[in-house]
């Protein structure tokens, strides 16, 4: 590294946060769904190729932009998300957690499945998005594509973040996650909350899915590279708690952007790895877990 | 809904019925000569597969003439010491892993009783099945896998047709000499950016050696991890370095995602020389268009070659109406590999293992009968073909030209690697 500067450093601390934005909103979906009944959905991935899928094809075949067609994007998902809970998932609330696993483990390869099935394996990318180019800033350059994902998902985690604690059916969903029992005496109804979770779960993949597609190749296994780092955010930021998952995710793209520059790219996945092994060793919460 | 899930099995039920009454017809026809066919057609690489298994069955259409011969063509010749028998291609499904490969590879020969198996694009799967059949004794014909330890393992029934890594690295020493030598420019800083399987490991291996031999000096070495979901550590770090020019072996995902990442950090070295692979699949620049521009590639193919032999022409023609793509390396050498099966199977006049492996072994097949831009194919003790040679493309106006050697270029090289600000 002969040529090693502060703006050079700078890039790399934005570069990870952007990155770690993106992580932080498909990570809140799952955690989610996780605090609010104790289901680990191994398909979550698959509902983030799902919005790629989604803002690709509004693009392709009405020349929408995935930014236009994004609040679409974000229902379609919601009524995936509450679809597989009438489905598949409620059928298995009270089924020991290996049928769990299995079920949504199955989803995943079905959907995955579908999704080769029906648009072919090929790689694609969004024709002519809105967002091109970059901006340069101090010297640091901001894909705009980049910039934007990870502005929308601020904003998308903030919001659900204001959702969950400001708003009567947040609170209550909230309710229900910290004790189902409790909260159906209290007149909630479980069941559906249930189905909400899970819709919005769903949903945050999707707008994920719908911000990425802007710059990131779109095809059926795109879910599995991001599940992974996903999983490893749920886990630091603490089963269930959105404003950890936000937080782990700038942790996680930190790591992996940082370390990856200074220890070698060769070891970043295995660093993000390390500091899952690491949480779960001293901190089996994580950082705002439920204790 | 229910009505709906009895509908898909019965469905299901109808399909299942209607395949294995093709497999019991398939049972009773003695005049079809099996070829096990084992790539990725799911899971990440499968857009290629499936190019290679539609270039796979174009070769087997044109050996059993379904579809009339062009020209001179060794596949053209069909079957004729084994009264004009057809072959059928079975197809194994790799995923990318090599333990599914060697199951294929299982399945293929001991369930389907092919006679050959032909495979497997990823060079870590192809090491693997050819184990497999090794053990089993059944040729093995390897048409893309370059890593070079392939051919050094001392097996005796598996072949190669492509070069592999050692030459065509070496291949990229020349190129550099060259063009240092035509522009009066000087190339000697490199930097090496390979995936970190077996392939871009091996390929490392040997660039690092060749460098030193040769007098150029490696600026940084990273191996990253092809299933990034980005890749902004490795391309500043590429960027500290400053190279002059960037050596880059790429799976499709990974070539995409980097050219992307490049472009957003405004990083554009003097020389981007990719390694074939992802930068010559067809999606590569279906994807990026106009962003894929000016990459230097090592190719063992090209489609500019067509000026040259009217043969590559033709079978492109055809490879384009069935399936509406063009050839590319990938699928070019896939082709030749079943052409080259055929070839042997026909001049054993058997179908039994060791008859097709002498027949294989004394291979010899002239340049104008193939579609490559080799000296023609000649097994050498190891298995290898050892008259085959590489060439280097340029992506020029979102098509690849053949730039080196400068005697069959058809175009003229694009130095330096244009800034992205104002292309």
């Amino acid at each position: 590294m002969t040529h090693l500067t502060m703006t050079m450093l700078a890039q790399t601390i934005v570069s990870g946060l952007m990155i770690g934005l993106i992580y932080a909103l498909i990570a809140v979906g799952l955690t989610l769904i996780f605090g609010v009944m104790d289901i680990v959905n191994f398909a979550h991935g698959e509902f983030l190729m799902l919005g790629m899928y989604a803002s690709f094809w509004g693009a392709s075949l009405f020349f929408l932009d995935p930014l236009f067609t994004l609040p679409l994007t974000a229902l379609m998902l919601f009524a995936v998300g509450v679809l597989v809970y009438r489905l598949v998932i409620r059928r298995i609330l009270a089924a020991p957690m290996l049928s769990q696993i299995f079920a949504t483990f199955g989803m995943m390869i079905l959907l995955r499945g579908l999704a080769q099935f029906l648009w072919k394996p090929d790689h694609r990318t969004v024709p002519h998005a809105l967002v091109e180019g970059k901006i340069t800033l101090f010297g640091l350059q901001l894909g705009t594509p980049q910039l934007t994902a990870s502005l929308g998902a601020v904003l998308v985690t903030g919001g659900l973040w204001w959702f969950l604690n400001r708003t009567r059916l947040g609170t209550a969903l909230e309710a229900t996650s910290i004790d189902r029992e409790a909260a159906t005496l209290m007149g909630i109804n479980s069941e559906r909350m249930f189905a909400l979770a899970w819709g919005i779960g769903a949903a945050c993949a999707g707008i994920a899915g719908a911000l990425l597609s802007t710059y990131f190749p779109i095809f059926p296994e795109v879910g599995a590279d991001f599940i992974l780092v996903a999983f490893v955010v749920v886990v630091l930021g603490g089963f269930g708690s959105v404003a950890g998952a936000f937080w782990a995710g700038i942790i996680v793209g930190e790591v992996e952007v940082l370390g990856g520059f200074f220890v070698g790219p060769a070891y970043k996945n295995a660093l993000v790895l390390s500091l899952f092994l690491l949480v779960l060793l001293f901190r089996p919460r994580g950082l705002m877990g439920k204790a | 809904m229910k009505r709906l899930f009895r509908g898909l099995g019965l469905g299901a039920l109808g399909c299942l019925l209607l395949a294995s009454a093709g497999l019991m017809g398939a049972a009773r026809a003695e005049d079809e000569i099996r070829i096990g066919a084992i790539y990725p057609l799911t899971g990440a690489a499968a857009g290629t597969g499936v190019e290679l298994k539609a270039a796979a069955e174009l070769a087997a259409a044109i050996v059993n003439k379904e579809i009339p011969l062009p020209g001179n063509l060794a596949a053209g010749a069909g079957m004729p010491n084994l009264k004009g028998a057809k072959i059928k291609l079975i197809f194994g499904d790799h995923q990318g892993n090599p333990q599914v490969g060697a199951t294929e590879a299982e399945r293929l020969i001991t369930q389907e009783h092919v006679v050959a198996l032909i495979g497997c694009y990823f060079s870590n799967v192809t090491a693997t099945a050819s184990q497999v059949a090794e053990r089993y004794g059944v040729p093995f014909l390897n048409a893309s896998s370059s890593s070079t330890p392939l051919t050094e393992r001392g097996f005796k029934w598996f072949f190669r047709t492509s070069p592999h890594d050692d030459l065509f690295v070496a291949n990229f020493y020349d190129f550099l000499k060259a063009v240092e030598q035509k522009k009066g420019v000087q190339l000697r800083k490199l930097a090496l950016f390979n995936e970190n399987t077996l392939w871009g490991g091996e390929t490392t291996k040997i660039e690092v050696k060749l460098a030193e031999e040769q007098g150029f000096t490696v600026a940084e070495k990273i191996l990253y991890p092809a299933k990034s979901t980005q890749m902004t550590s490795e391309v500043q770090r590429l960027k500290a370095a400053d190279p002059q020019v960037l050596m880059q072996s790429s799976y499709l995902g990974d070539a995409i995602l980097s050219m992307k990442t490049y472009k957003e950090l405004g990083f554009a070295p003097p020389m981007v020389l990719a390694n074939d692979a992802g930068f010559s699949d067809s999606e590569y620049l279906k994807t990026l268009g106009k962003d894929g521009n000016f990459v230097l590639s090592r190719e063992v193919w090209a489609l500019d070659l067509a000026d040259r032999n009217p043969l590559i022409k033709q079978v492109n023609d055809l490879m384009k109406g069935r399936n509406g793509v063009n050839l590319n390396g990938n699928s070019a050498r896939v082709f030749t590999g079943v052409a080259v099966l055929a070839d042997a199977i026909n001049r054993a006049g058997s179908t039994q293992p060791e008859a097709i492996r002498k027949a294989l072994q004394e291979t010899n097949i002239p340049a104008d009968q193939i579609i490559m831009p080799w000296k023609g194919i000649k097994f050498d003790e190891k298995g290898q073909n050892s008259l085959g040679t590489g060439i280097i493309v340029q992506v020029q106006n979102e098509q690849y030209r053949t730039v080196w050697p400068f005697d069959i270029a058809t175009a003229d090289i694009v130095y330096p690697f244009p800034k992205w600000e104002g292309r």
